[in-house]
């Protein structure tokens, strides 16, 4: 459904992504995994248009774009199917949660106010804040704010919907209330693509795993795979690293 | 005995005159400080925002009539914009009356330092907020208008009441270009009744009064402007 080919980015003189390609499926819950400065997150922000790639193709649903050369009004149009959780939760402070949630679909997409408010107030129910729909970004912890930017993304009725590292403002505790949202959205079927850190939700809720490291894809496989039977030595180190600071390797 | 008697007659002339000339200082001051402050400060409102945000966005030729325009403004003096305007283009051919011409210079004055004040605040607003627009599905100039610019006049608020205040003190410039003002008017009575300080110093109180009921009315809208981050709207 998403099919990405040989996405290139340079900020000045240094290369951050160097030709990834990447394919994701209807349904599919893709984690991107790899160490900071991997180029991880400028994937993501590429792929939807926040940073302008230097060169690459995408394919969404059927409709071909070329990164560095789309127009504006195409861009919109791509955002319109799409929908992105930031890892500082970006959400509008002068609106309530509420209004967070109906924004993009009374002001960009023209939707009546009853029905925006009807879809918002469901969205904002689903992540458990049906008791928040008039708190403002402020007055909410921080747990909570990403559940109402989940909220927003989700409202829209997006075909897929991109994750930038979204539980790494957050403290433990809170961690574990947003990724059982993120688990409760892919049981019901969303296809997401998730740039974490956090490896318990890619072992055991994403179907496959891309690993990235200084611009380019490591290793993409299952999860399965990945973490039982990976292929290359630099994934097998990532992996070893991973469980001795995870305290799992004696 | 005598001498008691003439204080008395003193203090009670001065008092007449205090208690006399404060309506009739109190009146061009409802009448015209009040209406010239509103009316210019309205309009510098609309031209500050209009000159901030074309910086903001980085609109060609724009940018630089608006660079232009608040270097030329803030690089001369009140007075002499008022002289210019008042004295000066009549003999251009452009005879503009003394409250409109007044109104033209204060709004002028004010929208070039708003404007750097609502410029400084619109760049204040978290990037995130504008790529957080994009990606709900909104343009530029929907998320503008509904999320930056609304941050954006909360944070620039108190300064902005601060040039507000200023320009009820700037006001009393008008007299020289023949607005009877309040300060024209305490002019023509010190003239008449000869006592300087003690009219200077009421004058002086009346728009220390003007400038407190500004203060507290900023107070309150700050207040209220906080309600983002309590409950309820």
């Amino acid at each position: 459904m998403l099919e990405i080919k040989n996405i290139k980015k340079s900020f000045g003189s240094t290369e951050v992504l160097k030709g990834v390609d990447l394919s994701v499926e209807k349904g599919d819950v893709v984690a991107i995994l790899g160490p900071s400065g991997s180029g991880k997150t400028t994937l993501l922000r590429c792929i939807n248009f926040l940073e302008t790639a230097d060169d690459g193709t995408m394919v969404l649903d059927g409709q071909n774009y070329h990164l560095n050369t789309t127009s504006k009004k195409e861009i919109s149009a791509l955002r319109k199917q799409t929908g992105f959780v930031f890892q500082n939760y970006n959400l509008f402070l002068n609106k309530t949660a509420l209004q967070n949630v109906t924004e993009g679909l009374i002001i960009g997409r023209k939707m009546p106010k009853e029905e925006a408010i009807a879809i918002g107030k469901a969205a904002l129910d689903k992540v458990g804040l049906s008791d928040r729909y008039d708190y403002y970004p402020r007055q909410l912890s921080g747990g909570q704010q990403q559940r109402v930017a989940i909220a927003r993304a989700m409202a829209t009725n997006p075909k897929i919907i991109f994750f930038d590292e979204p539980t790494s403002a957050l403290d433990p505790e809170l961690t574990g209330e947003v990724l059982a949202v993120m688990r409760q959205l892919a049981r019901e079927g969303m296809t997401m693509l998730v740039v974490t850190h956090e490896m318990s939700f890619a072992r055991t809720v994403s179907n496959k795993v891309v690993l990235m490291e200084d611009g380019v894809v490591v290793e993409s496989g299952s999860s399965k795979d990945f973490f039982e039977n990976p292929k290359e030595e630099r994934t097998k180190t990532f992996l070893r690293n991973l469980s001795e600071s995870l305290g799992l390797v004696d | 005995m005598e001498g008691k008697y003439l204080t008395t007659m003193i203090d009670a002339r001065l008092w007449g005159i205090l208690v006399d000339s404060f309506t009739k200082i109190l009146i061009p001051g409802l009448t015209l400080t009040i209406p010239l402050t509103a009316i210019a400060f309205t309009l510098g409102l609309i031209i500050a925002t209009i000159t901030a945000l074309v910086q903001f966005a980085n609109v060609k030729v724009l940018k630089q009539i608006a660079r232009f325009y608040i270097w030329v403004v803030r690089g001369t003096p009140l007075l002499v914009q008022l002289f210019v305007v008042f004295y000066g283009l009549p003999h251009a051919g452009f005879l503009i009356e003394p409250f409109p011409a007044a109104v033209l210079v204060f709004s002028l004055n004010s929208g070039a330092y708003c404007a750097e004040t609502i410029r400084a605040a619109l760049e204040s607003v978290p990037v995130g907020q504008m790529e957080a627009g994009y990606c709900v599905g909104m343009s530029y100039l929907q998320i503008i208008f509904r999320i930056i610019l609304p941050q954006a006049l909360r944070t620039a608020f108190p300064p902005l009441s601060n040039s507000l205040i200023s320009m009820v003190k700037d006001t009393s410039l008008a007299a020289n270009i023949t607005v009877a003002e309040m300060f024209m008017v305490t002019q023509r009575i010190v003239a008449r009744t000869y006592e300087p300080l003690a009219l200077y110093l009421e004058v002086a109180l009346i728009y220390l009064i003007f400038s407190t009921v500004l203060t507290k009315l900023q107070n309150m809208g700050e207040k209220k402007l906080n309600s983002y981050g309590h409950k309820g709207d």
